[in-house]
């Protein structure tokens, strides 16, 4: 039901050092969202695109989560040329179609393409498990990465605990409408997935404790920082150097 | 619910950040490692919720659930859910890493909320419970709704109608929301009362 469908692959982008992948995802996510110009969003989508060739992801995939992207976008581009104020460029079928309100939607698809490419590269092709690790490397709380390593355990347990519910009340000959039966069979179908979750999770922390767990797990996984991954983080950073430069003109107070 | 990356202006994200990070560090602070279990499941289910769709007539609407991770969770509910949007994003790369702090406090803060309004009634039982814990899935939805509005608001003038479309998409779910959560705490309080009393430990 729930899979990791960019981790296991064997490509440029995979044999880099997470925290380098981590780490590079951020800067260069972070300054194309933060953008106010067209120009470093662009930089930035380009290099994402890049990154993701090198990836060798399954390109339905990619498309799949593309649509999806860009479908809220889709809405953006249907309200906002029409409901932005500012001096109007057209009138088709009597609708005022305002300059900025174009120019938003089309910097907005710009900055959510490139967050996109650079999260589908650089992020999601790291394994979770690795992911959490690195995250520790990098400063973030033990107990958050704990927390977000467990969750991600829990979420196939939960997902397959709620498929097998699902089955059961469909046995039953239970079809989901707008009435009170409905909504009484979800709310215990929620409830029941709670009540299994919470009885396993107790069971595997008095397992874990059985075996001398003490706050952290002791990993075979090491992290290898090689020369790849310098260069790998060098040129992320001239890319998110040179995308603040040409973001400088638009931070600049107007005279 | 959520907003997507590109949308949001500079000030909004970085505050969204500020917001979030400091609502996770104090959720950690009262969260030790025999919890964070409890809380790891419960983040899954928040997880797993958005991917059960429910029928509301013709359409659908997918469960959010936050108002119930308020009522079990408390505090907690700000890493849990932080930690379940950053699996989404891993896992559906529908959002980046500079959304989330905005995103996450847009649903975690109504949670927290809920919680201590009406942490009260939920402990009294009976008809107060049910009016509580309907309250806790109607008004963190609301709430969630009315904040996802306010950060496109703030975030400029063009996107005044585009939040008011978000806030009208969310009445529906608000009241299915409220049911849910209603008919899951009854069933939680008959079934394990312990896991909805996990945050009065201490």
């Amino acid at each position: 039901m729930i899979q990791e469908p960019l981790a296991g692959i064997a490509s440029p982008i995979h044999a880099l050092d997470p925290r380098a992948r981590l780490a590079a995802s951020l800067a260069l996510t972070l300054t194309a969202a933060l953008a106010r110009g067209a120009e470093a969003p662009a930089l930035i989508l380009a290099v994402g695109f890049v990154c993701t060739i090198l990836a060798q992801p399954s390109w339905k995939h990619v498309l799949r989560q593309a649509m999806a992207v860009n479908g809220f976008i889709a809405l953006l581009w249907l309200l906002l040329p029409l409901t932005a104020p500012g001096p109007e460029i057209a009138t088709p079928l009597g609708l005022a179609v305002s300059r900025p309100g174009l120019d938003m939607a089309a910097l907005i698809t710009l900055k959510a393409n490139a967050v996109f490419f650079c999260v589908l590269a650089l992020l999601a092709t790291i394994p979770v498990t690795a992911l959490g690790q690195a995250m520790t490397a990098l400063g973030i709380p033990a107990k958050l990465a704990f927390l977000f390593v467990f969750t991600y355990r829990y979420v196939h347990v939960l997902a397959e605990e709620y498929a097998r519910m699902r089955q059961v009340a469909a046995l039953r000959g239970f079809e989901p409408a707008t009435d009170r039966r409905t909504y009484r069979t979800y709310g215990a179908l929620v409830a029941m997935v709670l009540v299994r979750g919470h009885d396993r999770a107790q069971r595997v922390y008095q397992a874990m404790l059985l075996r001398g767990f003490q706050g952290s797990f002791p990993s075979l996984h090491r992290f290898h920082f090689s020369a790849t991954d310098g260069l790998f983080l060098l040129l992320a950073g001239s890319v998110t150097g040179a995308a603040l430069a040409l973001e400088l003109p638009a931070w600049r107070p107007h005279v | 619910m959520h907003i997507s990356e590109g949308v949001l202006s500079a000030p909004v994200i970085l505050g969204g950040w500020a917001l979030a990070a400091s609502g996770v560090a104090l959720g950690l602070r009262k969260l030790d490692y025999e919890h964070i279990m409890g809380v790891a499941i419960i983040s899954a289910a928040f997880f797993v919720a958005s991917l059960i769709h429910v029928p509301i007539g013709p359409a659908s609407v997918h469960l959010v659930l936050n108002g119930l991770m308020g009522a079990i969770l408390g505090p907690a509910a700000f890493p849990a859910i932080l930690v379940a949007l950053l699996l989404q994003a891993m896992l559906f790369q529908y959002g980046g890493l500079a959304i989330l702090g905005v995103n996450t406090f847009n649903m975690a803060m109504p949670a927290v909320l809920c919680f201590f309004l009406f942490r009260p009634w939920l402990r009294r039982g009976g008809a107060w419970r049910s009016s509580g814990a309907f309250l806790c899935g109607f008004l963190a939805v609301l709430l969630s709704g009315m904040l996802t509005a306010g950060s496109l608001a703030l975030s400029g003038e063009a996107f005044r109608v585009t939040a008011q479309v978000i806030l009208a998409a969310h009445l529906p779910v608000m009241v299915i929301e409220g049911i849910l959560t209603l008919l899951a705490v009854g069933f939680l309080a008959k079934a394990r009362p312990e896991m909805l009393d996990q945050s009065l430990g201490k």
